[in-house]
């Protein structure tokens, strides 16, 4: 028996719950951008499955472009934590409350 | 039957990786985990015969971006942040929420067995993820999202470089 495509999809579906269940639950921002990535991760894996199982080199093409979205983001969101850093001197997502009020 | 069992070791791992990345309290200690994480996914991929991708992941996530992310983690020098003493609300809802989407994702992989596609043999799916053919589709059929995306990395790099920049005072 070969490994379908419904198991992939299965792991593709957990890997992105703990990358949400992670975003909601931690403080720190980096491990919340890296959840991001984990959500990402877990998307591609779907796409690659799909496109793999139906023959289909367009979701493969798909996956590239998120790979380059993912790394655009991952740059502009460390450069964001950087710069708020540098005015509150810490990253606990509950201490930025600028605009809150 | 050797697929199977390289599946459900790469998905194990690859779950582990990602338990690790969320309950370990060092970022560092998170980073590495992600990276165990991005391998395994990158295993997966080479399950699938899908090479170029697996070789992409593991030249952009696991060598560019998770560099990206250990090098700010190491610059910023961080401490552990301090335990909370009260119990947080938002983490029950988090898990409540997280499980709820679980069990909505499964409940629609399993409801849709019956209609998904068959797969196709495994000489098709190793020339349908080959270098070639997806060089083939992406600069005939993508060229413009291609050149979009190169433009998009470039203002990416210039908007992260004037955010970090200090400002004069």
């Amino acid at each position: 028996m070969e490994a379908t495509l419904n198991w992939y999809l299965t792991l593709s579906a957990v890997l992105f719950t703990m990358g949400v269940v992670g975003f909601l639950f931690r403080r720190n921002v980096i491990v919340m951008l890296m959840c991001v990535e984990l959500m990402l991760n877990a998307v591609n894996l779907t796409l690659v499955a799909f496109s793999q199982s139906m023959g289909d080199t367009t979701g493969q093409i798909l996956v590239f472009f998120v790979m380059a979205v993912a790394a655009a983001e991952a740059a502009i969101g460390l450069a964001l934590v950087i710069a708020i850093f540098r005015n509150k001197l810490t990253i606990d997502v509950t201490q930025f409350n600028l605009f809150k009020y | 039957m050797a697929a199977q069992i390289l599946f459900f070791v790469l998905a194990t791992v690859a779950i582990a990786g990602a338990l690790g990345m969320l309950i370990s309290r060092n970022p560092v200690n998170s980073a590495l985990w992600l990276i165990l994480n991005l391998f395994c996914v990158a295993g997966l991929y080479l399950t699938m015969n899908a090479e170029f991708i697996a070789v992409v992941q593991v030249l952009v996530y696991a060598g560019a971006i998770m560099v990206l992310f250990l090098f700010v983690i190491m610059l910023l020098n961080l401490a552990e942040l301090p335990n909370l003493k009260r119990l947080e609300w938002r983490r029950v809802i988090a898990f409540v929420l997280g499980m709820g989407l679980l069990a909505m994702l499964s409940f629609v992989v399993a409801s849709s067995l019956d209609v998904l596609p068959v797969p196709q043999s495994l000489e098709m799916a190793a020339a349908n993820g080959s270098a070639s053919s997806l060089a083939k589709a992406l600069f005939v059929e993508f060229v413009l999202p291609f050149e979009v995306i190169g433009i998009l990395l470039l203002a990416a790099t210039i908007g992260a470089v004037m955010l970090s920049k200090r400002k004069p005072v």
